[in-house]
């Protein structure tokens, strides 16, 4: 078989698309996104609780997409749990380099390596936007602004 | 003799593979498979040839000059519009308009003709089944005339009904805007019977053919109707050119589109008179070389046994229909009786973008999204398809190996 593809549908991406983490409704969050692929047509709601100490105390995601899209919005919601808004942001940054093929900045060792099974990606140019989708849509609803496009 | 060396004999796919350079191309090492013809068709050389010869001997701007290579230019492009309305069986070359595509031909209609004529309350009856740009242009109408929008729903197997269009005219209605064949389904509506209802009403019908011109023969008097739409870029010709076919009177009375250059009778500082149809649609430097690349696809499409070409086209659609069979996941949308050869389908579990980018990896080129159709997706409760879309050029061994690659994308997705 192709080697990218391989790499791109490897078992834990297909597993985190089939069992996402963290699907479902979040009750009481204090925010809350949406994002949409133009392209595709997918759709994705991000919502967050933000403690007062400015952290992630839960995240949960709906959605619907391909694989690529519901595999990045898991991986997501499992990394940023628990951590601050600054660190997601952090987070996101070093994610929106590893699926460009981009020199990676800012991740520390265990995030870029529970993060690398993202890295196929960067050899489908076509289906970064499927992966950062849900990453942009998590930074609009941090920022309370309009429903993110991932650009 | 059998039906399928009948075939055959009247048309040679694999001859006329030979015509088109891009398809020697190799896709990741793999030899391509084209099967994205909805979107775009690919191109022969004697299209290209016949616009870089053009360029190179004949070329300068239409109309306007005295002098030689102005009225080659002229001749050429005027040559063109009666290709299309050959190509159309229209009554007259003045009933042809050149547009920049397909998207153009409609929003003229929409500006020029329906515009003037809505009153708030007035209906535009529309199927579920049409592309965004028999669409959008009508919500124009919509948002700013208090248009309403009627929509005319398809039957599970993506036909159209009939009975239900008709029932959808009523007192207010003030256009029929529908698809010859859809872009999603296939399915070949049946337009003169259409114009037939409408036109027992008063109504006037739209019919948007980018893909009905590619996989029908077209003769609008015939069907009657009184618009018709295509766009060359499917039609085996270049991209920045389409055709609006309108009945005369309709075209007589239509304002203005696009102000500008050579579609003006006079213009003093005080008023403006404007020239006849076409040209008064027909603002700015036309599509010229463009114009030409139209013209010698249409020849290059005459220059086959046209019936036979739509029955290989159909027979390929038949035996990959018969093949995803075999595929218990997968779900195809849209089996109207007669349709065109236009393969949509659903699968299991498998994101249509999934799908397309395996498919890719082994030189087949389908398209996967909404298709700009997204109130049909809405129908049938879908987000997204996978498109296979035939062409002349396709062959049987290339869906064979569609079939090989859609086995391997449910092994890898699972």
């Amino acid at each position: 078989m192709d080697d990218s593809l391989r790499e791109l549908y490897q078992d834990v991406i297909l597993d985190h698309s089939k069992h996402p983490r963290h699907f479902g409704k979040l009750e009481h969050a204090t925010h809350s996104g949406q994002g949409h692929n133009p392209l595709c047509g997918d759709r994705v709601t991000v919502m967050l609780i933000v403690d007062k100490d400015d952290r992630i105390a839960d995240v949960k995601f709906e959605g619907k997409g391909c694989a690529i899209s519901q595999a990045s919005a898991s991986l997501m919601t499992d990394t940023i749990v628990g951590r601050t808004v600054a660190e997601a942001e952090k987070l996101m940054g070093g994610f929106l380099n590893l699926v460009k093929g981009e020199e990676v900045e800012g991740l520390d060792e265990d995030d870029r390596e529970r993060l690398d099974v993202m890295a196929g990606v960067g050899a489908f140019p076509m289906r970064v936007k499927c992966a950062t989708l849900a990453w942009h849509t998590m930074k609009s609803a941090l920022e309370g602004g309009d429903p993110a496009k991932s650009e | 003799m059998t039906a399928q060396s009948k075939i055959a004999s009247a048309f040679d796919p694999v001859a006329a593979r030979a015509d088109f350079p891009i398809l020697s191309k190799q896709i990741y090492g793999k030899p391509l498979v084209y099967l994205d013809n909805g979107a775009s068709a690919q191109k022969p050389r004697q299209v290209l040839d016949a616009m870089r010869d053009f360029a190179s001997n004949e070329y300068a701007n239409v109309h306007r000059g005295v002098h030689y290579l102005s009225g080659k230019a002229t001749d050429a492009y005027e040559a063109a519009r009666r290709k299309v309305q050959k190509f159309l069986h229209a009554g007259h070359e003045d009933e042809i308009v050149f547009t920049k595509g397909g998207t153009e031909a409609i929003n003229l209609v929409a500006y020029a003709w329906a515009m003037p004529r809505i009153q708030p309350g007035d209906e535009i009856v529309l199927s579920v089944m049409e592309h965004h740009s028999n669409i959008v242009p009508w919500h124009f109408l919509r948002e700013r005339c208090g248009a309403v929008l009627k929509w005319v729903d398809v039957r599970d197997d993506g036909s159209l009904d009939i009975e239900a269009l008709d029932a959808a005219i009523g007192p207010k209605t003030k256009l029929v805007a529908v698809t010859h064949v859809s872009n999603v389904l296939g399915t070949t509506t049946p337009l003169k019977e259409i114009a037939a209802r409408a036109h027992a009403k008063g109504v006037p019908v739209l019919a948007d053919g980018c893909q009905g011109a590619v996989h029908e023969i077209v003769d609008v008097q015939g069907l009657d109707v009184d618009f018709y739409v295509l766009t060359g870029h499917k039609l085996y010709g270049p991209t920045g050119i389409g055709a609006l076919y309108a009945k005369k009177a309709h075209l007589k009375v239509m304002r203005p589109f696009n102000g500008g250059g050579e579609m003006i009778r006079e213009v003093t500082r005080e008023m403006v008179t404007y020239a006849d149809p076409p040209a008064r649609f027909e603002a700015g430097t036309p599509p010229i070389i463009e114009s030409v690349g139209l013209a010698a696809a249409l020849d290059y499409m005459n220059s086959f046994d046209r019936v036979a070409v739509h029955a290989h086209e159909r027979d390929l659609l038949a035996y990959a229909r018969e093949g995803v069979r075999q595929f218990n996941w997968l779900r195809v949308i849209g089996d109207a009786p007669g349709k065109a050869a236009i393969l949509s389908f659903e699968a299991d579990g498998m994101h249509a973008h999934d799908l397309a980018t395996i498919l890719d990896r082994e030189g087949v080129a389908v398209r996967a999204g909404h298709h700009c159709a997204q109130p049909l997706m809405e129908r049938f409760g879908v987000a997204s398809t996978t498109r296979a879309s035939f062409a002349l050029y396709n062959t049987r061994q290339e869906v064979d190996v569609m079939l090989a690659a859609l086995a391997k994308a449910r092994k890898i997705l699972g």
